[in-house]
């Protein structure tokens, strides 16, 4: 919900702490929630208002935590917003204390009677499955299926994955202990990469991100090389998925893709399309950690000089206006962006496709490649469908922008 | 502060760039923090735009924080005004804006130092006005700023127009229904023989606002955007303000007998009541529809109704005066102006509700159990949830409510949607109660969908877990796909791991 500001509050007239706690009391009533994340927005910043300071003391106060992210326009961009509560909840996470043990014998009794009935053996193989390698701890949010889908995708070469963040529930969040390894899921999590390197000591696997199966494979097999881990049946995995692929990569093969950039999977989906065969101009990205990013910014240089394609230019924080300019110039065959720009782009008969929904759907591991492409060649498949009407250009003069 | 999880009227800022993207050749610049621009994403998505919206942010980020806007505001003004040439740059402040507290006023008079176009700031407060608010203080500024400077040009044009003529104020974009309406107004002028001399700020170019005086009155059909407007041209001009909504058959007629009253005051000599009577008995059906049976039948059912005050007072008398359906109560989201709404329609209801918070609308509609409610998309949630089905009268509204067909509210065609609407909201609710009556529509029990009938295979425990997480409507299709799968590579259980690769290798 919004705390909505009111005049009185900007003018400090009102007590910040008061009127935080108010509401807080008012949510704790309603609906009972295991934590309450307050999100700073430009305003907060603006007047200042204290919230990392006040939520400790409101937390002790009305005993619910309170994770503070300050995920403002003033500073970030989009799927930002998450890097910045996920790093706020890196700061929540459990070290194993003492009470964690005792939880977890707890649980292990559960589990226990749970497994009643079960061979003995049968538990020693579930355990023995997995090489003995230091705890991994994956971060970045995912739907439920791509989270045991990439689980599992790290079971078969013997890894385990101790703990996601964020996880289901706020209460079932991952021990993070210093020395563990930690790799992020997705690229637009450098902050939160930054807070379990310096603040919780973790080692951060630097890998390229499981989108798309070249990706994917390239992540796995960095994960087993940081374990000492013979990747097994990856490449035959890799070839298996991009047969199954060909269908639609028949659709876009050297085809032209440009990004508006606003969301930061950029990077991940253009190497991808390019290892599909599009050629890729202009890749527009809202912020580029190039140390975040480094192994995935690698895999696209590689990527493009084993398909013989130029790399794209890079454009950070691109001016929205002279891009359309140059998408003009450049007609591209697809270009991926807002949706402020996506009708009247198509009335100007030039595809696109809606940035977001790729931030929605399930583009991870192996298994989701061709929900990628899926939503990549819709609008060419669309516009294959309409392509004897003859009306492409729906807008009646030549625009001026 | 305030908890608020829905908000009915959108901020101050929404409304000022509704009556500038309104206009033809007019740039809006919006002094605000990186994503305030979600305004283009709304027009763009919900009006289904072929051009790109003439809105662009000059960025508040940390510099600006740390510096003051500077160069900023005053370069993006000029950039735009020569890269797009528009006749007016309207400068929009933002909640992060107001309280910044630069000299926006400044930037705009050093910015028209070197802008060939006119450029103005918007006289909004974020803290003190809402969308509708807004939206109606700007279309006044802009009126008056023209009006003002044609005057002193010295060509403002004299006179009334020869025949009698109409100024059609208050048509934005992102209204409800409001492209509808307008050529339905514009129909109606014209049935009535009343030349339309100018409609605002909807498709309007800045430069014929001067013109706006030369009409022998103007039709403010919203009572939330465009009266300031009409006052305005009434106190300067002497133009009368003609402010009646013609929504619903009686409204309509009577909004038709205050234009009949006021351009025979200038001279004219029409009388409409042959036209009234006619529209009303044969191109209306709505008048007919309420001696039906079908309406009959509506006699005395319970419905709810709220909105903004246009729709949810106009609403509330043609349900309650020409359909004789029992209004528990009606309410508005229009705080500010609940007196008018209140004077509207408390003869017409048990109680009148005024309220911006969704929360405790949803309770009052709890509360009573209409058989249906009328109201925005807010209420329609309400109504699912509680299986009450609900009639969509008044923004916020989405996509489905900007239909591609001709749908107006207003007028004598609309008096027929409306119709349309009430009926169709209520007779499926009755359809609901018979079908609880003898228990739905089939009352066989499905055992088996298609091949999963025969199924020999067994699906292990997270395997069922995982069926269970894929949405509903594909769910089946994932289910048989998994299987049939599994069945031909001679699988017998079915884990985690069989359903991924059955994903992989159909693309299930």
């Amino acid at each position: 919900a919004m705390a909505e500001l009111e005049e009185g509050d900007i003018s400090a007239q009102l007590n910040d702490y008061e009127e935080l706690k108010r509401l807080c009391l008012q949510i704790k009533r309603d609906r009972n929630p295991s934590v309450i994340v307050f999100i700073g927005t430009c305003t907060t910043e603006i007047i200042k208002m204290d919230l990392e300071g006040l939520a400790p003391k409101l937390e002790a106060e009305i005993g619910i935590p309170i994770v503070t992210a300050r995920a403002n326009g003033l500073d970030y961009a989009f799927t930002q917003g998450e890097d910045t509560v996920l790093a706020a909840m890196a700061h929540k996470c459990p070290d194993k204390a003492p009470v964690m043990e005792a939880e977890k014998e707890e649980r292990n009794a559960i589990s226990k009677l749970l497994n009643f009935g079960r061979k003995k053996e049968d538990v020693a193989a579930e355990q023995s499955e997995y090489v003995d390698h230091t705890p991994l701890v994956l971060f970045g949010s995912l739907p439920d299926p791509v989270v045991t889908n990439l689980t599992l995708e790290l079971k078969k070469q013997g890894i385990k994955v101790s703990g996601w963040l964020p996880s289901k529930r706020y209460t079932e969040l991952p021990v993070l202990e210093e020395g563990y390894y930690v790799s992020g899921v997705n690229p637009f999590l450098s902050r939160t990469a930054t807070t379990l390197m310096r603040r919780r000591k973790c080692k951060l696997i630097g890998a390229p991100f499981p989108i798309g199966p070249d990706g994917t494979r390239a992540w796995i097999e960095k994960i087993c090389s940081v374990f000492g881990i013979e990747p097994k049946g990856l490449e035959e995995r890799e070839a298996q998925i991009w047969e199954n692929l060909e269908d639609y990569i028949k659709l876009i093969r050297g085809k032209s893709v440009f990004f508006m950039g606003d969301n930061l999977l950029e990077i991940s989906l253009a190497r991808f399309l390019i290892r599909c065969g599009m050629t890729c101009p202009e890749i527009g990205i809202p912020y580029m950690d190039k140390r975040y990013q480094a192994a995935e910014l690698a895999l696209l240089e590689k990527t493009c000089k084993q398909m013989g394609v130029p790399t794209p230019r890079i454009v950070e924080k691109p001016d929205n206006y002279n891009q359309i300019q140059r998408i003009n110039d450049l007609k591209p065959d697809l270009v991926i962006t807002g949706m402020a720009h996506a009708n009247p782009l198509e009335a100007r008969g030039i595809n696109t496709k809606w940035s977001v929904e790729f931030t929605f759907a399930q583009i991870h591991g192996f298994t989701n490649a061709r929900d990628i492409l899926e939503l990549a060649t819709r609008p060419l498949r669309r516009n294959n469908n309409l392509k004897e009407l003859g009306w492409e250009k729906l807008v009646k003069e030549e625009a001026k922008i | 502060m305030k908890l608020a999880y829905w908000m009915y009227a959108g901020p101050a800022h929404i409304g000022t760039l509704r009556i500038a993207s309104s206009f033809k050749n007019v740039h809006a610049i919006m002094h605000a923090p990186l994503g305030d621009d979600y305004f283009n994403v709304m027009r763009s998505m919900l009006e289904r735009e072929r051009d790109f919206t003439p809105v662009t942010a000059s960025i508040v980020d940390r510099h600006v924080l740390a510096r003051g806007s500077q160069e900023k505001v005053v370069d993006n003004i000029t950039r735009k005004d020569a890269e797009e040439n528009p006749d007016l740059i309207v400068l929009t402040p933002t909640c992060t804006s107001s309280i910044l507290q630069e000299d926006l006023q400044n930037f705009v008079d050093r910015a028209q130092l070197e802008a060939k176009g006119d450029v103005l700031l918007a006289d909004v407060n974020h803290y003190r006005a809402n969308e509708l608010q807004a939206a109606d203080r700007t279309l006044h500024q802009i009126v008056q700023y023209y009006i003002e400077k044609a005057r002193k040009q010295g060509n403002l044009p004299e006179g009334k127009t020869e025949k009698p003529s109409v100024n059609i104020i208050g048509i934005s974009t992102l209204g409800f229904h409001n492209q509808h309406d307008c050529t339905e107004l514009k129909r109606l002028m014209g049935d009535l023989g009343i030349e339309v001399n100018e409609v605002i700020p909807e498709g309007a170019s800045v430069k014929n606002l001067k013109n706006l005086p030369r009409a022998w009155f103007n039709l403010v059909p919203y009572r939330e955007i465009g009266l300031l407007a009409g006052r305005y041209l009434e106190a300067e001009f002497g133009m009368p303000c003609v402010d009646i909504t013609p929504m619903g058959v009686v409204e309509t007629a009577r909004c038709i007998r205050k234009i009949q009253q006021v351009i025979n005051a200038q001279g004219a000599d029409v009388d409409y009541e042959e036209f009234i009577n006619e529209q009303t008995l044969y191109v209306s059906q709505a008048a007919w529809f309420s001696r039906s049976i079908d309406c009959q039948n509506l006699t005395g059912k319970k419905a709810v109704v709220f909105g903004d005050n246009t729709h949810a007072a106009a609403m509330t008398k043609i349900l309650a005066r020409e359909m004789g359906i029992h209004v528990v109560w009606a309410g508005t989201y229009c705080k500010y102006d609940a007196d008018w709404f209140r004077e509207q329609v408390s003869e017409y209801c048990d109680e009148v509700i005024v309220s911006e918070d969704n929360g405790a609308i949803g309770d009052a509609i709890a509360r009573v159990e209409p058989a249906a409610i009328f109201g925005t998309q807010m209420e329609h949630h309400v109504g699912k949830r509680l299986d009450i089905p609900c009639g969509v009268i008044a923004a916020p509204i989405h996509i489905q409510n900007f239909p591609l067909g001709y749908k107006p509210f207003m007028g004598y065609e609309g008096t027929n949607q409306i119709a349309d609407l009430v009926y169709n909201s209520f007779t499926l609710g009755m359809e609901d109660h018979l079908l609880e009556i003898f228990g739905g529509h089939d009352t066989k029990e499905v055992i088996h969908k298609g091949i999963s009938a025969d199924s020999d295979l067994s699906w292990n425990k997270e395997a069922q877990a995982e069926l269970n997480k894929v949405p509903g409507f594909v769910r089946g299709k994932v289910k048989r796909n998994t299987e049939k799968f599994a069945r031909d590579r001679g699988f017998s259980e079915i884990t985690l791991e069989v359903m991924y690769a059955a994903k992989e290798a159909v693309g299930a």
